[in-house]
């Protein structure tokens, strides 16, 4: 067990920890409960090498679908924070650095699991199929957006592919995601599971303790999974707990509990598909700290600058960027050609540029949605209220 | 004498107190180093240090029942929630715990804790940074409600606030954080709990309004005046105990009222104050009492300025009452 060290701060943690694989499995999974959830699953290292072992079940398609996966979310969200600095859009809040975590959990996803996102989980949905219009248009606000332009940007919703819409209140949708999967248990719908997301700041909310006591309890086939970014606007890891790791706290629930190097889109990967595999199986919850870094500001509010040393984050950008690790093993083995990445970004650009086009345009939704979806029908005093402001005289 | 906006003038109440009253403490979500996602709490932290400006974890009920907890021993706690939003996590411990510990321990454990919070919309916030919950909490008896329109009231409101002894629930206009500007004395003054204030006279109509919504009424006002009607404008400043005493008067010199907030209409504030005064001014009435507020929905995102009073809809609200 020597390749397993255990974390003693946030930024040593992330450096020296690799899983050798061992007949065909990792070690990783067979350690001891305490010892999964200190230590830190890695397969890619930080400069992109590999055991061999250790990526012998990857081929260049899945490299590919990864990497595609993260190339879009990193040209999406540049895109969308360029218009809001623009004032073309109100608010934007992106996932730059924590590609990685978002995609590896992701393509450990199955057609009929749910997902109930955070705020950094857009690209879970696209990666499941949430159209780039629909997105846009959410962000827009306005008569394309499927709901209906009532909610801020970055809450895109895909009924489709099971991903349920987020909620701005921090925490409040892991019990959502719990709940789903004791609905997937009581209905006997066995193969699915629920993936429920989290900031590292969400652990501290009663919810996502309410949560993990009755994934445990039930035995609900979930996967809680924690991308921990270290910091919630300006609040840093170490104000907002007094633990060791994120994972360890769910071990007094009775859940097993992973952790993993969130900018390292194969281990991701690896830890999510052990769980949801488990899940699927009838095996219980799992929860899981996926260790990654916020290299951008909060939201297109925030400014890091008042309150955190920059020159940290410049080494999350540059050295330990999860698309860079990605892009050389994948160049190392032949997997993307010289040019390639470039001509990626280009149609990816494109793409945006045009969804855009025809997005942006579209009107204000009608005044009369303003009444709709609140209840199944209008109630009196809502048709009322809306005829009043539709024709004062009335 | 200075000018500041609200944020300056919230700032300025709690930097006094503290600096008066060793048992002021300051607890929140990124209120400490980074002075708040507002800035209220802005260069507290230099001046007072990590124990008495604290960074909580991400924790609304923790915030709340722990600043319970030191107001139980004695101390002053004035803890920030971020958007009045997501204060609910806390509703439990602010309704059942806060508001009835004086009640339930006869008097001896009195719980002096002023949560501050921003609230109402028109910061393209959608339904998650924008709402207005005070009925909520004016139903909730133990706690007072304290809604300031502008900067000089929002200092002499939060140091009164923070020198008497029961929980407030202090509610800031954030649209107007930093536009609302206006004269406000240097050092310590406070201004009654309890007390509205006219802040403009006229004869034909009373508008009562408050937080954000004052400058609504007070835009109406004067577009009114243009047209030859006369309103008198109340801001209510305290919404428990409101201050029945100047309404009644206002409303006796007009006979017409409209209350305008800009939080849902059923069972708003507007449902208990139009229902006091036709208690006790039925005779002085010359026309029912109208409602100028939100929709009974959610607060909408593309269209709030739709969903928000605005002038021109107070003003043709005066008119109703004007030709019933
Ligand atoms: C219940 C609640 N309290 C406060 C907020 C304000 N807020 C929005 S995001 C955030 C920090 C979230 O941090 P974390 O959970 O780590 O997620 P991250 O933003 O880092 O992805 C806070 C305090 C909120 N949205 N909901
Ligand atoms: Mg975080």
């Amino acid at each position: 067990m020597t390749d397993v060290v255990t974390a003693s701060s946030t930024d040593s943690a992330i450096d020296p920890v690799v899983s050798a694989p061992r007949r065909g499995a990792f070690v990783y999974f067979d350690l001891e409960p305490e010892a999964k959830a200190h230590s830190l699953f890695q397969i890619l290292r930080e400069d992109g090498s590999a055991d061999e072992a250790g990526v012998a079940g990857v081929d260049q398609a899945l490299a590919r679908r990864l990497y595609e996966g993260m190339l879009t979310i990193r040209v999406t969200d540049a895109r969308m924070m360029a218009l809001q600095r623009q004032g073309r859009i109100s608010f934007y809040g992106e996932a730059l650095g924590q590609e990685a975590a978002v995609v590896g959990s992701a393509a450990a996803s199955l057609p009929d699991d749910w997902i109930v996102p955070a705020l950094r989980e857009a690209g879970v949905g696209l990666f499941r199929g949430l159209t780039l219009e629909s997105y846009v248009a959410q962000i827009f606000g306005n008569a394309l957006d499927p709901t209906k332009g009532r909610q801020m940007p970055c809450h895109p919703i895909d009924r489709d592919h099971h991903y349920v819409v987020m909620s701005s209140c921090v925490a409040s949708q892991i019990p959502h995601a719990v709940g789903i999967a004791m609905a997937m248990k009581a209905q006997g719908h066995a193969g699915r599971c629920a993936f429920g997301y989290m900031g590292d700041g969400a652990t501290s909310e009663g919810d996502f303790h309410t949560s993990m006591n009755f994934a445990g309890v039930f035995h609900a086939p979930v996967v809680l999974i924690c991308q921990n970014n270290q910091w919630a606007i300006s609040t840093p890891g170490t104000v907002q707990t007094a633990s060791e790791t994120i994972a360890i706290k769910g071990l007094g629930y009775g859940v097993e509990s992973l952790r993993a190097d969130g900018n390292d889109v194969l281990a991701v990967h690896e830890v999510c598909r052990y769980a949801a595999d488990k899940a699927r199986r009838g095996g219980g919850p799992t929860f899981i700290e996926l260790l990654t870094y916020r290299v951008s500001a909060h939201t297109s509010s925030d400014d890091p600058t008042r309150y955190r040393d920059e020159s940290l984050t410049e080494v999350w950008r540059s050295r330990r960027d999860p698309l860079l690790r990605l892009r050389t093993f994948m160049e190392a083995r032949g997997w993307l050609a010289a040019g390639e990445h470039d001509a990626l970004v280009a149609q990816l650009e494109a793409r945006v540029r045009d969804v855009i086009a025809t997005v942006e345009a579209a009107a204000p939704p009608p005044v009369e949605t303003l009444i709709e979806d609140v209840y199944e029908e209008p109630t009196w005093a809502q048709r009322e209220q809306l005829a009043a402001l539709v024709d004062p005289a009335s | 004498m200075p000018t500041m906006n609200i944020i300056e003038a919230v700032r300025d109440a709690l930097r006094i107190e503290m600096r008066r009253d060793q048992r002021v403490v300051v607890l929140g979500e990124d209120v400490g180093k980074f002075g708040g996602v507002f800035r209220a709490t802005s260069g507290l932290y230099d001046e007072f240090g990590a124990d008495r400006v604290i960074d909580t974890p991400l924790a609304e009920a923790g915030i709340i029942g722990t600043a319970i907890g030191m107001a139980l021993y004695g101390m002053r706690p004035v803890p920030e929630i971020q958007f009045g939003d997501f204060i609910f996590p806390a509703f439990d411990q602010i309704v059942n715990e806060l508001a009835k510990f004086r009640y339930r321990s006869g008097g001896q454990y009195p719980c002096p804790v002023v949560i501050r919070t921003p609230v109402g919309g028109g910061i393209r916030g959608g339904h998650y940074h924008s709402q207005s919950p005070e009925a909520l909490f004016i139903h909730t008896p133990g706690l007072k409600v304290v809604a300031p329109s502008n900067p000089y009231d929002a200092k002499g409101l939060l140091l009164a606030c923070m020198r008497q002894n029961d929980p407030v629930l202090f509610m800031e206009p954030k649209r107007i954080y930093r536009a609302s500007r206006g004269e406000v004395p240097e050092g310590e003054y406070t201004l009654e709990i309890g007390k509205a204030a006219v802040v403009r006279e006229g004869t034909h109509c009373t508008l009562l309004a408050y937080s954000g919504m004052v400058s609504i009424a007070e835009e109406a006002a004067k577009k009114g005046e243009a047209e030859g009607v006369s309103i008198e404008v109340v801001d209510l400043r305290t919404l428990m105990p409101y201050d029945i005493d100047t309404i009644l008067a206002s409303v006796k010199k007009t006979g017409r009222c409209v209350v305008v907030h800009e939080a849902p209409r059923t069972c708003g504030f507007g449902a208990e104050l139009i229902a006091a005064i036709q208690e006790r001014a039925m005779d002085h009435l010359e026309a029912p009492i109208l409602r100028v507020t939100g929709f009974d929905t959610p607060f909408p995102y593309t269209l709030e300025h739709e969903y928000l009073p605005n002038a021109d809809r107070v003003l043709g609200t005066v008119r109703q009452t004007l030709e019933w």
